[in-house]
């Protein structure tokens, strides 16, 4: 147990208390004696990879979940101790628990005061708020700064608007401690500075705040203290000021890690160009698009999930029509080409949603290894499959990227996210494509599968392919890209060298504030 | 042409429109209840049945009309009840189970009455609702006759789109139903019961199906048939999309298709020399399909409907 630190008022007092937390999904066990303990006042980073059993101690807290064994306690009205009653929201909710979900728990149909009073009043009640009601929490959102036009229905607010409307139902409730599951994921740079300014301020009023993240820079900037989970573990509880990236990094993952490395290299001849595309409409359209992709270079698109990005890689990949300008890859004219055209001209693409549109998760590994090549005779013998080639390759593929599963007749779709990831990027880079298009190919991966994406994306620029990478994660757009473009409503700025960029400048432009930070 | 507009201005083609409405009425309000929830419930044609047959058998056994209503309802509530704790609790599909419940409960109810009277060959009648008498408003020109020379599963019928309005849009409850129907982790995240609200709002709003059934044999007509509701119960889910899951439009889309159904009844004495008959019996239902096309499109199904949800589920 850490100590708490000095200087602050509310910290030295425990508010809550977990205590042995062991939780077991059939024959995984998701959390494994956890002990942890909340002092008002501080703010607790849980961090931990994908997997580690961060969400699950936390619904456990919350009483989506129970335990298997271990108890929590939370203080009550006297100040003591008192346990909590297990798989109750309910309860957690009357002991002062309050929980802002990784997918907001927000009805899109109702308005955000709606949201808010929802549940407050007994069912049977003739009304659902009062004036008074509403004067509270109006009172609550000078307090705390969280301000939201209480009247629109969720459906119209901002992805940051909603969170705010999730903090102030949990205020709203008095809350004292308050746990946020991955709260950045969804929000620009300077979004989150905004958001960890008022959590701090929140804190310094009494709560105590639990924030989950796998981003060590948060983590180090934002928390007062770090606990880390591996595997369902705890193995480490420390004040933030002891730790560095270095540092955390290695507990969470349990080994030192190796940063892949881009090594220095002149960019050749251009590859992939777009000139004044435009294509979509809406809210997905993207205008006027122009970029220049060379051979030997990772260009990184930055932006807000959402600004046109999904379109960009449509267009890209030939399942979207331009409806002007022109795509030339490799110098040919391919505008008109649909997906088979662009991957026949050397086009790989690595999805966005790996599940839905990565792989057909019905089908086998094998058959998804080979997927796009299908048509090829190296799959084929007289005009039908030639399985035995098919299982070869992927035995073949299996070892050669160390695909976790039965082999090449496992169903797909029943493997983890990193390894259909290693599928992926197994189908579309060993082909050795001339360009890459690589959208938000780390989203949900852990560290390890994380570095393997890199260390693949960064192959494939050594032996000179062109590359695309389309991510919210600046440290990512920053560790592997030679240029970076930003992406904002449909528009994409022109790309400038990674070195003379910084991530303000790079955050003000996804939030479209280009002209400021030129 | 002229024959059109004296249809259309005549009291007594109004009545005839809110007449044949109130089942629909009743029937969508329960619809819509149950999607507000999230729960699609296709059993609704076979609840109709059990509330008609349910109804007619309590008050002809001796239970007094209002017995037969409560009767019906508790029918329809049983129902409800069966179809809730499969697609709630269990998570099963909801098509499946609606369509499971309404031949389970259309069979049931045939051989219930079939038990009952095995003998019979024309079917024993009750002494039905009859219209209203209510000094001064039943003598009211026009509303008098569209209105209050209803009878009184009419009137409650009217009654129950205000308080199904009042209590989606005003009271927690409803804001809860609301809720549970677009996102039931919301609803779980402030500490109510998902299971609960569902299954409760199923119940409830089966029970009122079952009220659209007992209209027909306790005050439409005064005995029970085999194959009398006639698809009335589908009518309703189409009228719900229709509707926009809205107890005002709810009554506006009933009334659309009660005024269909009794111009074209009045049209075929008009013109029926010319046009064949089952034209006019068409016109309601192509009407009907006609107006579903035009709002459907726009339709803002609850986003959670036909969606299961399990207790810490992300």
């Amino acid at each position: 147990m850490s100590e708490p630190l000095p200087g602050r008022p509310h910290e030295r007092k425990i508010v809550l208390s977990l205590a042995g937390i062991t939780k077991r999904f059939g024959a995984m066990t998701a959390n494994e004696a956890v002990d942890l303990d909340l002092h008002a006042g501080e703010i607790v980073a849980l961090l931990g990879e994908n997997g580690a059993g961060k969400t699950t101690l936390m619904n456990i807290l919350f009483g989506h979940y129970v335990a298997d064994e271990g108890e929590v306690r939370i203080v009550g009205p006297d100040g003591e101790l008192v346990p909590l009653e297990p798989g109750s929201p309910h309860a957690a909710l009357n002991a002062g628990i309050g929980m802002v979900h990784q997918h907001f728990a927000l009805a899109e149909n109702l308005t955000a005061f709606e949201n808010i009073v929802l549940g407050t009043r007994p069912l049977l009640a003739p009304s659902t708020s009062s004036r008074a009601d509403r004067q509270r929490l109006e009172a609550l959102m000078r307090d705390s700064g969280l301000t939201v036009d209480l009247d629109l229905r969720v459906s119209r607010l901002s992805v940051g608007e909603q969170q705010r409307v999730e903090i102030l139902k949990a205020l709203y409730r008095d809350a004292r401690v308050l746990v946020l599951d991955e709260p950045t994921a969804v929000l620009t740079p300077q979004e989150s500075e905004g958001l960890f300014a008022t959590l701090r301020q929140l804190a310094d009023s009494g709560l105590a705040i639990v924030f989950i993240s796998h981003k060590l820079a948060e983590v180090l900037s934002a928390s007062d203290r770090v606990a880390v989970l591996r595997m369902g573990r705890k193995v480490a509880d420390l004040p933030t000021a002891e730790c560095d990236r270095q540092k955390l990094a290695e507990l969470m993952v349990g080994h030192s890690l190796s940063q892949s490395r881009r090594e220095p290299r002149a960019p050749g001849e251009v590859l992939l160009a777009l000139e004044g595309v435009c294509a979509g409409s809406g809210r997905e359209a993207v205008r006027d698009l122009s970029l220049a992709l060379r051979s030997g270079e990772i260009l990184g698109i930055a932006g807000v999930s959402g600004n046109g990005q999904a379109m960009f890689a449509r267009l890209v990949s030939g399942l979207e029509r331009a409806t002007s300008g022109r795509i030339l890859l490799a110098g040919r004219d391919v505008t008109a080409g649909d997906a088979r055209a662009m991957i026949a001209a050397g086009l790989a693409r690595i999805p966005e949603d790996r599940h839905r549109d990565g792989i057909v998760g019905a089908m086998s590994v094998a058959e998804n290894l080979v997927i796009e090549e299908i048509r090829s005779a190296r799959y084929q013998r007289l005009g039908f499959l030639d399985f035995g080639a098919i299982a070869a390759r992927a035995r073949e593929a299996i070892a050669a990227h160390d695909i976790r599963c039965r082999g090449g007749s496992a169903i797909s779709r029943l493997l983890s996210g990193g390894n259909i990831q290693k599928i992926v990027l197994a189908r579309t880079l060993d082909a050795e494509p001339a360009v890459v298009l690589a959208a938000q190919p780390s989203r949900g991966l852990d560290i390890g599968a994380t570095g393997e994406v890199h260390r693949r994306l960064l192959a494939a620029r050594a032996r000179g392919a062109g590359v695309i990478l389309i991510s919210e994660d600046l440290d990512e757009l920053f560790a592997l890209s030679d240029r970076i473009a930003v992406i904002h409503r449909g528009h994409l700025t022109p790309a400038r060298d990674a070195g003379e960029l910084d991530r303000a400048t790079v955050g003000l432009m996804m939030a479209g504030h280009a002209e400021e930070a030129a | 042409m002229m024959e059109i507009l004296d249809i259309l201005v005549s009291p007594n083609f109004w009545a005839a429109a809110l007449r044949i409405a109130t089942p629909l009425i009743f029937g969508v309000l329960g619809a819509l209840l149950c999607e507000r929830a999230g729960v699609l419930n296709l059993g609704i044609e076979g609840i109709f049945t059990a509330g008609a047959m349910a109804g007619w058998m309590a008050a002809w056994l001796g239970a007094g009309l209002w017995g037969g209503v409560l009767v019906a309802a508790l029918a329809g509530a049983t129902f409800g009840l069966l179809h809730a704790v499969l697609t709630v609790p269990l998570g099963l599909s909801q098509h499946v189970s609606g369509i499971g419940v309404t031949l389970f409960a259309t069979s049931l109810s045939y051989y219930a009455y079939r038990t009952a009277l095995p003998d019979v060959t024309s079917p024993p009648r009750i002494t039905a609702f009859q219209p209203l008498d209510i000094p001064v408003l039943s003598d009211l020109p026009f509303l008098g006759t569209v209105l209050f020379q209803q009878t009184a599963l009419t009137m409650l019928a009217l009654a129950m789109v205000v308080v199904v309005g009042f209590v989606l849009y005003r009271t927690p409850l409803g804001l809860a139903i609301r809720a549970v129907g677009d996102n039931p982790a919301a609803v779980e995240a402030q500490g109510l019961s998902v299971m609960a609200l569902r299954m409760g709002t199923v119940v409830a709003g089966s029970a009122l199906m079952a009220l659209g059934g007992a209209f027909l044999t306790m005050s439409a007509f005064d005995a029970f048939f085999f194959g009398m509701v006639n698809g009335r119960g589908w009518i309703c889910i189409a009228l719900t999309v229709f509707a926009s899951w809205r107890p005002g439009k709810a009554l506006l889309g009933a009334l659309l298709f009660g005024a269909f159904d009794a111009f074209q009844v009045r049209l075929q004495t008009e013109v029926g020399a010319f046009v064949p008959g089952q034209v006019f019996l068409m016109l309601p239902y192509l009407l009907s399909i006609l107006a579903l096309v035009m709002v459907a499109r726009k339709a803002d199904y609850p986003r959670a409907m036909l969606k299961p949800y399990f207790k810490g589920q992300r």
